[in-house]
């Protein structure tokens, strides 16, 4: 009946016995393998969905405001080279009402989309339909907006535009490939609350904003191979006279680049975690196999004076954990496949894609297979082949006799500290000196996987304590339609429930050093010491504004190649477009995007245009937040308006969503890597000291004390392994820290001793555990076995 | 030898072992007692149960039926912690592999047991008895196989036990070794006076003894006193 030989009977019978040992292996494999596919899946499929999206709704490539154009510049724009498509629209700021909520919220109104095959930017219609182009009241909402309020077609609302309230009707909710990632004024995450975009017919807004056979923002789509540098600087031209404020690529979309910036770090999470994931694992299954096949030395001895050859032991062998690293492939390629997935429909939920793209790449799924299956083959093959070509007799034998040797000249002996037991875990400890080191860069891989997974909220809590609370100090930022001159900074301050403003103001600026160049916006704030909107120098003190020159963010500085008092030349994007180069005077600590600052003054005299201010920053009196709220809707000169205090929650919620539950996901494989190395550790050192511990039992010792013999082993292990692994972990954390940070994000690396903390106690969690489970395996020791085999 | 009361009272011993739907019977009905300080020497084919009753009887194995005592001990009614105690305090054991520990010098095995015995020797003291005096710092892989053995003897003897039981001390060493061994089990029974039992399949050994059993399909066949004890160095095999 049986055709299988009696090597796969043994194979099968193994893997019975070792059913436990055999699963934490093939978890840790499945571990390594799970995290690559999921990393490079979810990023792929983000990547891929983007780009399908892009496409599929012709989003434009370049992008330009005016103040007021005439529609007729589109012929124009149109017949630049290189031009395939362009769209010229209305785009301004609102305020909203809606009823519930009690700030002011913004919105962009943007006139619709045509809905034929050649226009650009084109909306994706969940539900309703698209406003009728006659009709002054209708609109189109966006996703997240709509989500956020509730709103279905057939809901109304009010915004405030150009000074006048109007009521909307919502006939349909849309996705915009403009707002992908819809980022409000002034804000440093997403909120949908607070910020929607609106689409209405041409004719409503060009009426409401005083915009008659003329438009207020362009989009441009350029034939395949075309220079968007010749474009820009084309349109750039031709809009000049009209307030245009520099005409910019996708890279400076602000949708764009910060959907950029996230997807480079979930890939920056996905390149550099899930490599040191798989290395660690193959590593560890690697080191675990070869010890757990030396153990059946004899046993190969055995089948080799039955006649088997060496090739086909080790055949066996490499059957065996072959047999172990498919089901942990298995595992990897399941938990790696639905994680990825899920990962990728949490981000693009907070993304607004209209559909998802599940891209599953198999050569992600070969590598991973292939990497698991060599670590495993290697480590049987490592143990084999010392064995599998002795001569029998050796073999059968135990390896070389045990040399003991005494250490530090028996000192540790003669002080009798520890008890004979104590001296025998030493010498096991010291007498494989290698074994033991593996084991404890084990034990530290494992704490330090759960470092490098974790790190980040250190790092994500001091960049909300710099951005928020030690720089952007203000409780409301309230930004002026257009640029006022200084009396509004004194109506502002005269608004209820002000307790104290600052003015700044903003200029559109390209800031080069030859020829590297950056679009910022140039903030002007008051000379001397400011109190609300504060600039930290690289030291985190205060800076204060400088007579003349710029002072630039760390990472502009760094971008541009820059350090103080070198000059960089400044274009203005908008008014007279004037050039100049000023010194740089400071460097700034910045984490969020690219900042240049400037000292009001300074500035008045950079752009030609003296006591002009953007807007203010306000500290409010909460008790009077109401009236200021109504005050500032009232107020024609507002444009819209930021507030910290639920900018910081929006930051800390999205924030605690996507890295913790990225987090989540790499501690959890983590904790299992731990988890499955130190059980298997365990089980090992059980097994290779288990004959020595029965014949303690038979001379009398307890089962408590035979245990406590094997525990202080792993113990003087796992403790060593803690530090170790914490330096390694740092390592880890530096490396997708590296990968992590873009021009919008610059994220600090801090490990709070609370992450090595929380790593050490799974990693502890997981020895007690390992040890609670081998309790029994120690309790049944064989005593009479031992009796009857010799070493 | 003095007649006094028995130190093992073994009655209807039996021990069944089931390893699935295949049952061996090991032992069926051994009636044995031995008295303070005795040498008693086991005889037996392979397989007729000897290393079984050894093995019940130092509190390593449990009975399936029938009694054994070990003074007031019963042993058959002891779990696990009362056998471990038991082994600790009365029983030392010698076995054919010596099981020592290869990380601890010969020494350093004998003090693994004095730091657990109740009223120990110094390790020394029974290094010495075994003749190791020389040897007391070398590791198990240091020493010849009859050394080792001596060493097991050495730990066994060192807790200063009231019983002495050995299983094949002497199958895995040449007959000039195994004599030395059987000399340092001779001293130790005369010198601590403890009741020793000795498994061998080697007849010749049955001189040393004051008694000798004999174990046939896992009962006791035959017992016999020795008129005349004769020293180690005089058998030879
Ligand atoms: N753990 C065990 N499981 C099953 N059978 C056993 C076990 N130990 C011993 N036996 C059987 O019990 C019988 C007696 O064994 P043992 O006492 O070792 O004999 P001896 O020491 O006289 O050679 C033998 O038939 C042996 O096969
Ligand atoms: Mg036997």
């Amino acid at each position: 009946m049986s055709a299988l030989s009696p090597l796969r009977l043994k194979l099968l019978r193994d893997l019975r016995r070792l059913w436990a040992q055999a699963l934490a292996i093939a978890l840790v494999m499945g571990a390594g393998v799970a995290t690559l596919v999921l990393g490079v899946g979810a990023y792929a499929s983000l990547d891929q969905t983007r780009a399908a999206y892009y496409t599929d709704s012709r989003f434009a490539d370049v992008f330009a405001d005016v103040t007021r154009a005439p529609r007729t510049l589109a012929s124009r724009i149109a017949a630049i080279d290189g031009v395939l498509a362009v769209e010229t629209r209305i785009a301004r700021l609102a305020l909203t009402r809606i009823e519930g909520m009690e700030e002011p919220g913004n919105a962009m109104l943007i006139s619709a989309p045509g809905e034929g095959a050649g226009a650009l930017n084109q909306l994706y219609l969940r539900s309703g339909r698209l406003p009728d182009p006659q009709s002054p009241r209708e609109a189109v909402i966006s996703e997240g907006f709509a989500k956020a309020h509730g709103f279905e077609p057939g809901a109304r609302f009010t915004v405030l535009m150009n000074g006048q309230s109007r009521d909307l009707l919502v006939t349909g909710v849309a996705l915009s490939p403009e707002y992908i990632y819809a980022l409000g004024p002034g804000d440093a995450m997403p909120d949908e609350r607070r910020f929607g975009i609106i689409w209405m017919s041409q004719k409503a807004l060009a009426s409401a904003f005083d915009l008659e056979g003329a438009f207020s923002s362009v989009s441009v789509k350029l034939a395949p191979g075309a220079s968007q540098a010749a474009v820009i600087a084309e349109i750039d031209r031709l809009l000049a006279p009209y307030g245009g404020t520099g005409a910019y690529g996708r890279k400076d979309q602000l949708s764009h680049a910060f959907l950029d910036a996230e997807l480079q770090q979930l890939r920056g999470m996905s390149q550099v975690l899930p490599p040191i994931f798989l290395v660690v694992a193959a590593f560890l299954v690697n080191m675990t196999l070869s010890r757990l096949v030396a153990l059946e030395r004899e046993q190969i001895g055995l089948l080799k004076a039955i006649g088997y050859g060496p090739w086909a032991i080790a055949g066996h062998y490499v059957e065996f954990v072959l047999a172990i690293a498919v089901i942990g492939i298995a595992i990897g390629f399941g938990a790696g496949t639905w994680l990825g997935m899920e990962l990728a429909q949490l981000y693009a939920r907070f993304f607004h894609f209209p559909y998802l793209i599940f891209s599953r790449d198999p050569s992600v799924y070969a590598i991973a297979a292939l990497i698991t299956l060599g670590a495993a083959v290697a480590g049987a093959a490592n143990a084999v082949r010392s064995v599998a070509w002795l001569p029998p007799a050796v073999a059968m034998q135990p390896p070389a006799p045990l040399r003991y040797r005494r250490f530090m000249g028996g000192l540790f002996e003669a002080a009798h500290l520890v008890g004979q037991s104590g001296v025998m875990v030493a010498r096991h400890l010291l007498r494989w000196p290698l074994r033991t080191a593996s084991s404890i860069l084990g034990a530290a891989l494992a704490v330090a996987v759960l470092v490098g997974s974790q790190w980040s909220e250190g790092s994500m809590d001091r960049m909300i304590d710099v951005v928020f609370f030690r720089t952007a100090r203000q409780d409301a930022t309230l930004t002026f339609a257009q640029e006022q001159r200084m009396p509004a900074l004194y109506d502002s301050a005269r608004l209820p429930g002000v307790l104290a403003a600052e003015p700044f103001r903003m200029v559109g600026v390209r800031i080069s050093n030859g020829p590297i160049s950056r679009r910022v916006a140039l903030q002007g704030l008051p000379e001397g010491v400011t109190e609300l909107s504060r600039v930290l120098g690289t030291d985190e003190a205060p800076m204060t504004m400088p007579e003349d020159g710029v002072i630039l963010s760390e990472a502009l500085a760094q971008i541009l190649g820059v350090r103080t008092g070198d000059l960089v030349d400044i274009t203005l994007l908008d008014g007279d477009q004037r050039s100049f180069a000023t010194p740089v005077s400071g460097i700034s600590l910045g984490y969020l995007g690219l900042g240049a600052y400037a000292g009001l003054p300074a500035l008045d005299r950079m752009t030609g245009r003296p006591g002009r201010i953007s807007g203010v920053n306000l500290a409010l009196d909460p008790a009077q937040e109401a009236a200021f709220y109504a005050a500032v809707r009232a107020t024609p000169m507002t444009g819209f308006l930021a507030l910290n205090r639920l900018s910081v929650e929006k930051f800390r919620t999205t924030l605690a969503e996507n890295v913790t539950i990225m987090t989540t996901v790499y501690t959890v494989l983590g904790a299992i890597i731990a988890i499955g190395v130190v059980y298997n550790f365990a089980r090992i050192v059980l097994s290779e000291q288990g004959r020595e511990l029965a014949s303690l039992r038979v001379l009398g010792f307890t089962r408590g004390e035979v245990a406590r013999i094997l525990y202080a082993e792993i113990a003087v292990v796992v403790l060593i392994a803690q530090p170790l692994g914490w330096l390694i972990g740092w390592g880890f954390a530096n490396a997708v820290l590296a990968a992590f940070s873009s021009e919008l994000y610059r994220v600090p690396l801090i490990v709070t001793p609370w992450v090595y903390a929380k790593s050490s106690l799974v990693a502890l969690a997981a020895a007690i555990g390992s040890a609670a489970l081998i309790r029994g395996r120690i309790n049944r020791l064989d005593m009479i076995e031992v009796l009857k085999t010799r070493e | 030898m003095l007649q006094t009361d028995p130190v093992f009272r073994v009655r209807d011993l039996s021990k069944t072992y089931r390893t699935g739907a295949v049952e061996v019977q090991a032992l069926r009905g051994v009636n044995f007692q031995a008295r303070a300080g005795e040498f008693v020497v086991i005889l037996g084919p392979s397989g007729s149960g000897k290393s079984t009753f050894l093995n019940i009887i130092g509190g390593l194995d449990s009975a399936t039926s029938g009694d054994v005592w070990f003074m007031d001990h019963d042993l058959t009614r002891a779990g696990d912690a009362a056998l471990t105690r038991y082994r600790r305090d009365h029983v030392g054991f010698v076995f054919q592999f010596y099981n020592l520990v290869p990380s601890l010098t010969a020494r350093e095995n004998v003090r693994l047991v004095t730091e657990i015995a109740r009223r120990p020797m110094k390790p020394e003291e029974a290094l010495a008895m075994v003749g190791l005096s020389d040897r007391m710092d070398h590791f198990p892989a240091e020493l010849s196989g009859g050394e080792q053995q001596r060493v097991a003897i050495a730990r066994a003897i060192a807790k200063n036990p009231e019983v002495l039981l050995c299983d094949e001390p002497t199958g895995a060493l040449d007959s000039h070794t195994g004599i030395k061994v059987l000399e340092a089990l001779t001293n130790v029974n005369a010198v601590i006076g403890a009741t020793t039992l000795v498994i061998t399949h080697n007849a010749a050994i049955q001189d040393i003894a004051h008694r000798v059993v004999r174990f046939a399909n896992g009962t006791i066949m035959s017992e016999e006193v020795n008129a005349t004890r004769k020293a180690p160095a005089e058998v030879s095999w």
